[in-house]
């Protein structure tokens, strides 16, 4: 499965408004995304899993991506993380 | 007609009709399905869909920030992992109201348990399953009712949640049966300038669409009123806003004493409508927005700019900044987060920092930096302060800091029995009403049930205000207010008269206070206070000042 690590840009951390920019793209990719951390893993399309996992600014976490576009999923997804939405 | 009372927020008076607010649904019993898992799930599915949908075009209404919080929700109510999780509750035999309020409840303490940002949220979700729950049920959503006419709104009492959603264009006034002068409807009140009346007994009684005359200035709640009556409503709502159209300029009593009208603000943001209101300073700036979000304390770089910005606001004017007042009860990681059992008596305000000095040591630098390079008076007070050793020891370090001066709040009764000794030692003094109130009368200000012994008119917190107006008076050293007190007008009055030489207060109250002060010459302020302080309660010192009152028609 196509997975890609990146380091988390919003000043705040994914909570609330870049949680929900982020869950949304991954609810409109299609194929199932999934979003780990810490070795915890959730469902990308789930508001609440992805703030459960309580990421913050600088936090590295692992992004997978099942089925057809994964790549291109993979980059939209991780440039959304490394955006600071904050600023 | 019927006549209630409650304590009024604010000076003005409306009519209108009043809807009421529903309250908090019941958790749904534990009875097992009649319907079955399929069926269930059915009703979930509609449920949800219909509650996202709900909340979304409620997002679209309001558009800018509460768009963005409601758009949140709304992904809440479709969020797959907690489908599954309502899913497995609804195949082992729970009914859909059931299976939905475990499955939320169960987020929201996952919510609470990473604390913090996070646990905020934890309402957002309460809220979604309320939402949903009342839609399966079939009941009224609780929450801020919808109408397209103006009304007064009639709850219980109001959730900061539920504040964020008033639409100011359409109520009119708020009145509750529970809360205080200082719960969160009375503050949000104040914030907005919408007119409350709080801790009205009687009012849920009351049916959607009744007529009410709402008098804040005298917390008296007309039912039903006569022909007569709203007439003699709508004359005196005139005459009001024309004794209130007084120029923005300084405060002053009617003899001519000047008393400086400041504002109380959180942010640097407020600056310009403070400015806009006539605000000649700021009386109260608190800092803990600085702090609140972040996981270590902001470098004296970031707190300079905010600083700054500030002092820009008010060149040549005075600028009186708190340092960080946190505790238990708002929780630092980096400060003091230890769990206690009373958080108002524990490690907090002045008390944490001291156990934690780096912090107040870069607080103090990065103001002393703006300040030099500013034009702004700046001043500087410290939280929570009970002994005069604590006065000494914060006067000390501002001094070694570059601060000019450096005062305390007196908010615990020991600094006010002391005040001749703590204001030897300190500058100024500011006495912070709300504080004052809850540990005088040993009040939780946080807590419903108690709601009514927080009440700054008791004379038991009017007799420490003037240990303090007396012991400023003989040193020739400032005292002012900065609680929620000075924003009441005639207690304003009162205040002045037990010796307040400066009143301080959230912007929207200052043209009311400043109408009121020009009412009345220092001897009434004086005769005021005497007459509120040999009162035996709150309700008797107020009852007392409004018969010295000269008599409207």
């Amino acid at each position: 499965m196509p997975e890609r690590t990146v380091v988390v840009a919003s000043a705040h951390g994914l909570h609330a408004r870049p949680a929900a920019l982020f869950t949304q793209a991954a609810a409109k990719a299609g194929v199932p995304v999934q979003l780990t951390k810490n070795g915890r893993s959730v469902n990308a399309a789930s508001i609440l899993g992805v703030i459960s996992l309580g990421i913050d600014h600088g936090d590295e976490v692992l992004l997978a991506v099942d089925g057809e576009g994964a790549e291109d999923v993979l980059d939209e997804l991780s440039g959304l993380l490394t955006t600071d939405h904050d600023a | 007609m019927t006549s209630l009372t409650g304590v009024g927020i604010g000076r003005s008076l409306v009519v209108g009709p009043v809807l009421r607010m529903p309250d908090r649904l019941p958790e749904p019993a534990t009875l097992p399905s009649t319907i079955g898992p399929d069926g269930e799930r059915e009703r979930v599915t509609t449920a949800l869909a219909a509650t996202a949908e709900d909340i979304r075009s409620r997002g679209e209404k309001a558009g800018g920030k509460a768009q963005e919080v409601l758009e949140a929700q709304a992904l809440m109510a479709e969020d797959p992992t907690l489908r599954s999780d309502i899913d497995v509750r609804v195949d082992n035999g729970a009914t859909a109201d059931r299976a939905v309020f475990e499955a939320f409840a169960g987020f929201r303490d996952m919510l609470l348990g990473i604390g913090g940002y996070m646990a905020e949220r934890a309402t957002d979700l309460d809220d979604v399953s309320q939402r949903v729950v009342a839609r399966l049920s079939g009941v009224a959503a609780p929450g801020v009712p919808e109408s397209d006419t103006p009304f007064v709104l009639v709850a219980r009492d109001l959730a900061p949640a539920d504040t964020a959603l008033l639409d100011l264009q359409k109520v009119l006034a708020v009145l509750t049966s529970e809360g205080g002068p200082t719960s969160h409807t009375a503050i949000l009140a104040r914030e907005k300038s919408i007119p409350a009346i709080v801790g009205i007994s009687g009012i849920l009684d009351m049916a959607d669409g009744t007529v009410v005359i709402a008098d804040a200035s005298t917390g008296a709640v007309t039912v039903d009123p006569s022909e007569e009556e709203l007439r003699r409503a709508a004359g005196e709502t005139a005459a009001r806003a024309q004794r209130s159209a007084v120029p923005v300029g300084p405060g002053a009593l009617a003899d001519g004493t000047p008393i400086p009208l400041l504002a109380n603000l959180g942010s640097a943001e407020g600056v310009e409508g403070a400015v806009a209101a006539g605000a000649e300073g700021v009386g109260l700036f608190r800092t803990e927005f600085l702090f609140l979000d972040a996981k270590t304390a902001p470098s004296v770089a970031q707190q300079y700019g905010h600083y700054a910005k500030l002092l820009r606001g008010f060149p040549g004017r005075k600028v009186v900044v708190r340092v960080l007042d946190a505790g238990a009860d708002k929780p630092l990681s980096f400060l003091n987060d230890a769990p206690e059992e009373n958080p108002a008596l524990g490690l907090r305000g002045l008390r944490a920092l001291r156990a934690t000095e780096q912090i107040l040591r870069d607080q103090l630098t990065a103001l002393a930096r703006a300040a030099g390079e500013t034009d702004a008076d700046l001043w500087v007070m410290a939280p929570m302060v009970s002994t005069v050793e604590e006065t000494r020891y914060f006067v000390a370090l501002a001094r070694e800091l570059g601060l000019k001066t450096a005062g305390v709040m007196v908010e615990v009764p020991s600094a006010a029995l002391l005040a001749d000794r703590v204001l030897a030692e300190a500058d100024f003094a500011s006495i912070g009403t709300n504080d004052l109130t809850q540990y005088t009368l040993a009040a939780d200000r946080l807590l419903g049930s108690v709601a009514s012994f927080q009440d700054p008119w008791h004379p038991a917190v009017l007799r420490l205000v003037r240990e303090v107006g007396r012991a400023g008076a003989a040193l020739g050293k400032p005292v002012g207010i900065c609680g929620e007190a000075a924003a009441d007008p005639l207690l304003a009055v009162v205040l002045v008269g037990l010796g307040a030489t400066t009143l301080s207060m959230s912007p929207s109250a200052l043209g009311d206070v400043r109408a009121e002060l020009l009412q009345h010459t220092r001897e009434q302020a004086v005769a005021f206070a005497d007459a509120a302080l040999t009162a035996e309660d709150g309700a008797t010192a107020r009852a007392a000042v409004r018969a010295l009152l000269p008599q409207h028609v």
